[in-house]
């Protein structure tokens, strides 16, 4: 019995830090995201509230907190209060099955070690249209309703690349379990023509290159990011399915949509880049581990930051176009080629089989990507029409 | 394509490391520029008294209506301006006013001026009518307080201060929008308006 409270005690200590790691993460990151984007705009971001304005983003919540929630006469009273929590909720538990770190004294640094693991996190990300769905509906707008119209077809189209993006690494690893992923990556990489005193990691960037190309881009495009925000394109929709919330359901949705964000760079972290995975120095043996996975993560969102600050949103029919005729056979092609040299079972060599045919594979996807977006098929078009 | 997204990536990160555009606007203001259309001030003579003269062509001049003007009858016991009039109610309301500049050039003795200053934000809308102790210049040092009586002498003449009248102890120390036109003079002549 008193085992069985302790348990459920730590299992409750385990999600309260976990929560709360993560609202800090989501604050840190809306602070550092303005900031980085500052900067590259040679601006200089908030830097009023707080040292180096650093508490900007809690002054925020705090405003959304209390601000007045108007519910406009339209909307669909159920739907339109659920919505927000149907997209969060899934934001929260995707993260559940990501270990952070290795252990804690033989506590492991996971909520939950699912043998479903990563199958989960895609399951939570199917959720979160349904969330995006209701909240276009049930506003009683039609912005928003154009808004959650665009973000359901653009999520059900890039959920596929990028399930099938993690299928080669399901293959290569053998488990679906996050914890049994970052396991696998922990042999060092046997390419066969390195030197044996190059320890490089066996990080499943390398074997599985090419999907974790389509991962990343789908993720970008999965999360609402820019170059893939469409469906709240400020410009053309005015906030798109969010359109119509305000106060602390708008709120929801902003820590839902950084919650997403971080989802999808510590799933990247986890399966392609070892997880808490990195060279752990003397002291403090619990602690690299989770420095790693933090600094991986952080390295993921700086990348999203600076994607946003750099590209323009895409036209929606490409955006379509690259996701089904780009990134969905390219993840076909690769897990066509994992298959292949799984059962050849070229053993010592696979890896660099795999890593050579990667890089000319995510070499082909640039030049192809090339196509639907440049103007070359519009050019083509007219060509065809004189 | 690719590259082209290198390329671009490669100018936001080099923008990172940039010069910051950005003025701390409140601790740190910007210069103007040295006839910038800041706030008005109503000018003084060296000896203290008022250059308005309440004649109202500011107001009349004003194409946003942000000027008010009530003129009364200076007397010898209180002497407010040279002449026989002064502004006994002077207001500009900057919740209408556009800092156009006419009512400077509209100004015949050169009583009303621009300053460089821009800080006019206020809470309420009462707070941007400014009246006449806000635009009136300081008086000058050793000058005697408005209004005063007149010297047993008699009052003083507008021939005293002259049309070259200086405008060198004009608070701001800007040089008012229309100087250097050689229109210092205190009744502007006919002629010269209409040959402009």
């Amino acid at each position: 019995m008193a085992a069985v409270i302790a348990d459920a005690l730590i299992l409750l200590a385990k999600v309260v830090g976990v929560f709360a790691v993560l609202m800090v993460m989501v604050l840190l990151t809306v602070y550092v995201e303005r900031k980085v984007v500052s900067w590259m705009q040679t601006r200089v971001g908030p830097n009023r509230v707080g040292p180096f304005g650093l508490l900007q983003s809690l002054a925020d919540g705090i405003k959304l907190f209390f601000k007045e929630d108007v519910r406009p006469a339209a909307a669909d009273r159920v739907l339109y209060l659920v919505a927000p929590v149907v997209i969060m909720i899934p934001a929260f538990l995707s993260l559940t099955v990501i270990p952070f770190g290795t252990s804690f004294g033989g506590e492991p640094a996971q909520l939950a070690d699912l043998n479903v693991g990563l199958l989960f996190v895609l399951a939570m990300g199917s959720l979160q249209v349904y969330g995006l769905v209701l909240a276009g509906y049930a506003s009683g707008s039609n912005y928003p309703l154009l808004g959650g119209i665009r973000s359901s077809a653009q999520m059900i189209s890039y959920e596929i690349p990028q399930g099938l993006s993690l299928v080669g690494v399901f293959m290569y690893a053998g488990t679906l379990s996050a914890r049994g992923i970052v396991d696998a990556q922990r042999d060092p990489l046997q390419v066969g023509f390195l030197p044996d005193w190059l320890h490089l990691p066996g990080w499943y960037v390398i074997p599985q290159l090419p999907m974790f190309v389509v991962f990343l881009l789908a993720g970008l495009a999965e999360t609402n990011r820019a170059p893939f925000d469409l469906p709240e394109a400020e410009t053309e929709l005015v906030g798109g399915y969010h359109t119509e919330y305000s106060g602390i359901r708008f709120a929801l949705f902003f820590l839902a949509e950084y919650l997403n964000m971080i989802t999808v760079a510590a799933v990247a972290t986890t399966v392609f880049l070892g997880g808490p995975d990195g060279p752990a120095f003397g002291f403090l043996p619990w602690l690299w581990p989770i420095v790693w996975f933090l600094l991986k993560v952080c390295a993921f969102l700086f990348l999203f930051i600076w994607l946003r600050a750099t590209l323009p949103r895409f036209r929606f029919d490409r955006l379509m176009a690259f996701g089904w005729k780009v990134l969905l056979p390219v993840a076909l092609l690769w897990i066509g080629v994992t298959g292949v040299v799984l059962a050849v079972d070229l053993a010592p060599a696979r890896t660099g089989l795999l890593a050579a045919a990667g890089v000319l594979v995510v070499l082909l996807l640039a030049i192809t990507l090339a196509g639907p977006l440049t103007g070359r098929d519009r050019r083509a078009a007219r060509g065809a029409a004189t | 394509m690719i590259s082209e997204i290198v390329q671009g990536l490669a100018v936001t990160f080099r923008s990172m490391f940039r010069r910051r555009n950005t003025i701390q606007y409140p601790e740190e203001c910007k210069p103007t520029a040295p006839r910038f259309h800041g706030r008005h001030v109503l000018n003084r003579y060296e000896d203290g008294l008022e250059r308005c003269i309440g004649c109202e062509l500011c107001a009349y001049a004003c194409p946003a209506d942000a000027i008010y003007v009530q003129g009364a009858d200076n007397t010898p016991q209180a002497r407010w301006s040279v002449g026989e009039r002064y502004a006994a109610v002077y207001q500009i309301n900057y919740n209408r006013c556009i800092f156009c500049g006419l009512c400077i050039e509209a100004c015949p003795t050169r009583a009303l001026t621009m300053s460089n200053d821009y800080g006019l934000t206020t809470d309420t809308r009462e707070g941007l009518v400014y009246d006449k102790p806000l635009l009136l210049a300081p008086l000058p040092a050793g000058a005697a307080p408005v209004p005063r009586a007149d010297p047993p002498q008699g009052p003083p003449s507008i021939a005293r201060y002259g049309p070259q009248a200086s405008l060198s102890q004009e608070s701001g120390g800007v040089q008012p929008a229309t100087a250097g036109e050689g229109r210092e003079g205190l009744a502007p002549q006919p002629e010269e308006r209409a040959g402009r």
